[in-house]
């Protein structure tokens, strides 16, 4: 378990990180998310113990650590750049935290070996880290990490330097050692895809502070405000007036305009709504109310094609199936919206 | 180092700094058994004795023990200053403890106790969380601290307060007419007198070995980068012997050829019977040797910044129709003034420390660095005149360092982009090729003569007087050795000095190193409150001239607390701190260029700075290592101007021996002795980098550039 109490680290005038607050349970995968510089790393760094927080109390199990250096905390991190010894082998990078930690030479190197071989990288111990692929070496970073069975898991950015499909390999399988192993982990990524893919809980954070904490799907269908709906995968907001309508859908009216549509959660009143593109429909079934709306662009983009539609709620970008009949540019449609988000 | 060995290992050397070693220097008493007469010790042992218990039983006393100790190290200093001999014994101290009282200079017992002050200071504010908590970093930076303050701001101190000293009574009048003195500033020479101030003389030096120095290193580079030239390797080999001479060996060079009796002289007299003359001696003669040996250092500046310049600019500046000629001057040229103006002020800033130079070849054109030495060492001691002039002499070169670093400090850096720059540097004008070519060939031709001549004339009878025969006499008189029934008998004149300068280089080079490349890691990689002012602080020592420092170490350590004149000690101390700012340049450029997550996922796993230090840090800086090394030695062989100070019978240095037998006529055997030290001194540099690491010493180069007098 790791927790925050009311953490804030000052760099001279930025506050980094601004007045944090959260638990994060024992065995769970919780990543961090947000736009660059919000404090992602940083929050990740006060829990290694390699900054201090400049104010507030961390706790790891039941422990405060607030002033406990990194070299105290058996808190494993795997940094961006894997940060590999350059000059020493695989294997002796491997060992290193065990020599360290003063466990005799050769036995250190044999579970090293071991750990290597959990991960398949079984043969590739006398190699010098240079000539391993990106993807090896990242998984030398982890190996080094695990072999220390450490009781917290950092990651930061870990797939950033690897491409697409290797990607997603690497990405399950740090969710399935982290099942197996029952580690906490804590992982910052600012690509929501990869957050929602990964994790039980993630933060969202906005300069420095959080903007939001609970599950993936929580975050994606009930976001607290247009920020982290507009972070959780792109958002069309957009303001009106809501009142009950029939069938479980509510009745929405902007200016002399009105339509039906599903919710995600209760809400009457003047409101904004967060609308995803990919539950706007552009062809409505005859006898439907919609939005008047004009297709200014139209872009395939393999399997899907895009939309920017003028509408009187203002300009929308909507997505569709490339499987459904194209609309083109210029011409006027009738919009729909399958699912809304009020917004808080 | 866990904290609470740190406060064992601070106990134990409080206690025998208590007993058995002895508390003053030259006795054997120990401590202990001084304390019933000693008052005035009291204060300061308390102190630390509870500091030292605190540290033991107190495991979170933080501010407490840096409170206890603190006052004991001022308390301990103070009373060494205050009660020193009877005769300076502070008014206060004999109001004290009795008129008349004195005590002798620290020794071991007291040394002890100032290492113990410090560990606890260091573990009081590791405890307390200062320093990231971390014993290893508080001890590198307080002991950095305090000897930085001990031995360069409390001696520097110490002879500049002399400037208000007069007769033993304080004046600021004094200082002020002591500064403004027409020895210094007089301007009789316009007014058809026969001297100028001594200031005008050093300013004027300086600008022009500056000016010159510039010029032909930049003809040279632009031969080398541009000239098209196959075989340019000449120019580098020529340009790294004066990184390892002795800086008055281009004199002796130069008196060879052109003195009374010289080479050039000689064959001027017989064949057009132009007089003989003295013209060497004086301001052409130490200009001469000056750009000598600062033009190859300028030529490394200037063919590096040329190197920088991308050829695509110039090609872009091609293609849009600009003939060669243009293209120099419209973007050659401009994106070289950085690189320029660099070269220019180090060569300033050379000439202002030289002092072998102006020691060997001034004759009547005197320098601010040979003026404080002869108000030192002259027939008259005049310490305040000396600080007077060393105020002078430090100011200008503060000025220019802190010039330089306004102006080009930070453009230095601009180097070509990690993307590969596939175009051809633009060839040079044909006018500007034949100037340069004119200007560089005599040159280059003109430095390996004189580097010739000191091989040469070691092996002949008397190079200085024109006397060909070859012999091996010189080497006979410096180098004899004998078999006796003892043993090996060292005979010959020079191994006394040869062994000590050895000895000294020895040691003092990988304290040097090592203490240089530990700050560089404090200050790249760890966060804390003065670390700045500290890293300025330590950078500073670098700009001090030789000449001041040897002033200041003589008149600050010739006194009780720290009565080290004399000793090897004060060589060795004298060069550490001298030398130790090029290891830091040297080391912080070294990490910058490794990745800062390395030291902290060593954190992460478990090593605390201590074993992040040995198992990941120095392996990775065994280059920046080799090259701090290599340099603290050479510099430890070649420099004269501090240690001329320093020296004693007993502990005698090279080059101080050369500058005696040069001054005693014996130009041949000061030739033989330094052509052996050149020749060591490369075997030294080929050893170092053999056996500490696979450094290649091209790499070399960028350290000595920074080399300020010698
Ligand atoms: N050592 C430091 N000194 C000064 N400011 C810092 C330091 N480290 C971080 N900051 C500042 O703190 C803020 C948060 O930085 P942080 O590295 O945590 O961002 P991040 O969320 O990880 O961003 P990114 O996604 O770009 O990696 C930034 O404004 C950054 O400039
Ligand atoms: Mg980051």
């Amino acid at each position: 378990m790791i927790r925050f109490d009311s953490v804030s680290k000052v760099f001279g005038a930025t506050r980094a990180v601004d007045r944090v607050s959260f638990t994060l349970a024992e065995g769970t995968l919780t990543t961090l998310l947000g736009p660059s510089g919000c404090g992602k790393t940083t929050t990740l760094r006060l829990i290694a113990g390699l900054e201090l927080p400049t104010e507030g109390r961390i706790e790891i199990e039941g422990r405060d650590v607030t002033a406990m250096p990194a070299a105290e905390r058996r808190v494993a991190m795997v940094f961006q750049s894997y940060a590999l010894f350059p000059h020493m082998s695989v294997r002796e990078n491997v060992a290193y935290g065990l020599i360290v930690g003063g466990m005799a030479k050769r036995a250190a190197l044999a579970r090293a070996e071991e750990m290597l071989d959990t991960l398949g990288l079984a043969g590739l111990g006398d190699r010098q880290p240079s000539a391993l692929s990106g993807g090896q070496q990242q998984r030398v970073a982890v190996a080094r990490a695990l072999v220390l069975r450490p009781r917290v898991l950092l990651f930061d950015e870990p797939l950033s330097n690897l491409d697409a499909r290797l990607r997603r390999r690497v990405r399950e399988d740090i969710r399935d050692l982290q099942r197996r192993l029952g580690l906490t982990v804590v992982y910052v990524t600012h690509d929501q895809a990869e957050a929602l893919a990964v994790s039980d809980v993630v933060v969202v954070m906005r300069e420095g502070r959080i903007a939001q904490i609970g599950s993936p799907r929580d975050l994606y269908e009930s976001p607290a405000d247009p920020f982290v709906a507009d972070f959780m995968g792109e958002a069309n907001v957009i303001e009106g007036e809501l009142s009950p309508g029939r069938d479980g859908l509510a009745r929405l009216a902007i200016g002399n305009h009105t339509l039906d549509v599903a919710l995600t959660r209760q809400a009457v009143g003047r409101v904004r709504l967060a609308i995803r593109p990919e539950a706007i429909r552009l062809a409505l079934p005859d006898g439907e109310a919609g939005l008047p709306g004009t297709v200014q662009r139209a872009v395939f983009v393999g399997a899907h094609i895009e939309y920017e539609i003028d509408t009187p709620a203002g300009q929308l970008f909507a997505t569709a199936p490339s499987t459904e009949p194209p609309v083109s540019a210029g011409a006027t449609v009738f919009v729909g919206f399958r699912r809304a988000i009020p917004l808080g | 180092m866990s904290s609470v060995r740190l406060a064992w290992a601070a106990a134990l050397v409080f206690a025998v700094a208590l007993f058995p070693l002895p508390w003053y220097a030259g006795r054997s008493t120990a401590a202990l058994f001084l304390l019933h007469d000693r008052p005035w010790l009291w204060p300061g042992l308390a102190c630390l004795a509870a500091a030292a218990v605190t540290a033991l039983v107190v495991p979170r006393s933080g501010r407490w023990l840096v409170a206890l100790a603190g006052a004991a190290l001022v308390l301990l200093l103070l009373q060494g200053i205050a009660i020193g001999l009877p005769t300076t014994t502070w008014p206060i101290a004999a109001a004290l403890f009795g008129t008349g009282i004195g005590q002798p200079a620290f020794g071991l017992g007291a040394a002890s106790a100032i290492v113990a002050a410090t560990l606890l200071i260091a573990l009081g504010f590791a405890r307390a969380r200062a320093f990231n908590a971390d014993t290893t970093v508080a001890l590198i930076a307080v002991a950095g601290g305090i000897s930085l303050g001990l031995f360069v701001f409390l001696p520097l101190l110490r002879v500049l307060l002399d400037v208000f000293v007069e007769a033993g009574r304080f004046s600021v009048a004094v200082a002020l007419d002591r500064l403004a003195a027409a020895e210094a500033w007089g301007l009789a020479c316009l007014a058809g007198g026969v001297r100028c101030g001594v200031v005008w003389n050093t300013l004027l030096l300086a600008t022009l070995t500056g000016v010159l120095s510039t010029l032909l290193g930049l003809a040279l580079a632009l031969l080398e980068t541009r000239g098209g030239l196959a075989r340019t390797g000449v120019f580098r080999a020529l340009a790294v012997l004066p990184l390892i001479t002795p800086p008055f060996v281009v004199s002796l060079s130069l008196i060879v050829l052109f003195g009374r009796t010289g080479i050039v002289t000689t064959i001027l007299w017989e064949l057009f019977d132009i007089p003989r003359t003295r013209w060497i001696y004086g301001l052409p003669g130490v200009l001469l040797a000056q750009v000598l040996s600062q033009t190859p250092i300028a030529f490394l500046l200037l063919s590096a910044g040329l190197r920088a310049i991308a050829p695509s600019l110039e090609e872009a500046a091609a293609t849009m129709g600009a003939r060669p000629a243009r293209v120099f001057a419209t973007v050659t040229l401009p994106l070289l003034r950085p690189a320029l103006a660099n070269a220019a002020l180090l060569g300033f800033v050379e000439s202002l420390g030289d002092f072998g130079n102006p020691l060997v070849l001034g004759g009547e054109f005197d320098v601010l660095a040979t003026r404080i030495f002869f108000a030192i060492a002259g027939a008259r001691h005049e310490p305040g005149r000396a600080a007077a002039l060393a105020i002078l002499l430090l100011g200008l070169t503060l000025g220019a360092f802190w010039l330089q670093e306004r102006w080009v400090g930070r453009r230095q850096y601009t180097t070509i982009a990690g993307k590969g720059d596939a175009g051809i540097p633009a060839p040079l004008p044909v006018g500007l090729h034949r100037l340069v070519s004119a200007l560089a060939w005599p040159w280059a031709a003109f430095t390996a003569i004189v580097y010739a001549i000191i091989l040469f004339g070691a092996f002949v009878h008397d190079i200085g007087r024109f006397d060909l025969t070859f012999t091996w006499r010189h080497f006979i008189e410096g180098f004899a050795i004998e078999r006796s029934d003892f043993g090996l008998h060292f005979r010959g004149a020079a191994w006394d000095s040869l062994f000590t300068t050895l000895e000294v280089a020895a040691i003092s080079a990988p304290i040097t190193a090592f203490v240089g490349i530990l700050l560089a890691w404090l200050f790249a990689r760890t966060s804390f409150r003065g670390k700045s002012t500290l890293e300025f602080v330590t950078l500073l020592t670098f700009a001090i001239p030789g000449t001041v420092v040897g002033v200041a170490y003589v008149t600050a350590f010739n006194v009780p607390p720290l009565e080290i004149t004399g000793t090897g000690l004060i060589l060795i101390l004298c060069f550490v701190f001298r030398n130790m700012p090029v290891g830091v340049r040297g080391g912080l450029a070294a990490l910058a260029q490794i990745d800062r997550s390395l030291d902290e996922a060593s954190a992460t796993m478990g090593a605390d700075a201590a074993t992040t230090l040995r198992r990941v840090v120095l392996p990775l800086l065994r280059p920046a290592i080799v090259a701090a090394l290599a340099y603290a030695f050479v510099q430890a062989m070649t420099a004269v101007s501090a240690v001329i100070f320093l020296v004693s019978a007993r502990h005698n240095m090279a080059t101080v021996y050369i500058v005696g037998r040069v001054e005693a006529g014996e130009i041949s055997l000061a030739i033989a002795y330094s052509s052996v030290l050149i020749v060591l001194m490369l075997v030294v540099i080929l050893v170092i980098d053999r056996v500490v690491g696979a450094a290649r010493l091209g790499r070399r180069t960028a350290a000595p550039l920074l080399r300020v007098g010698a």
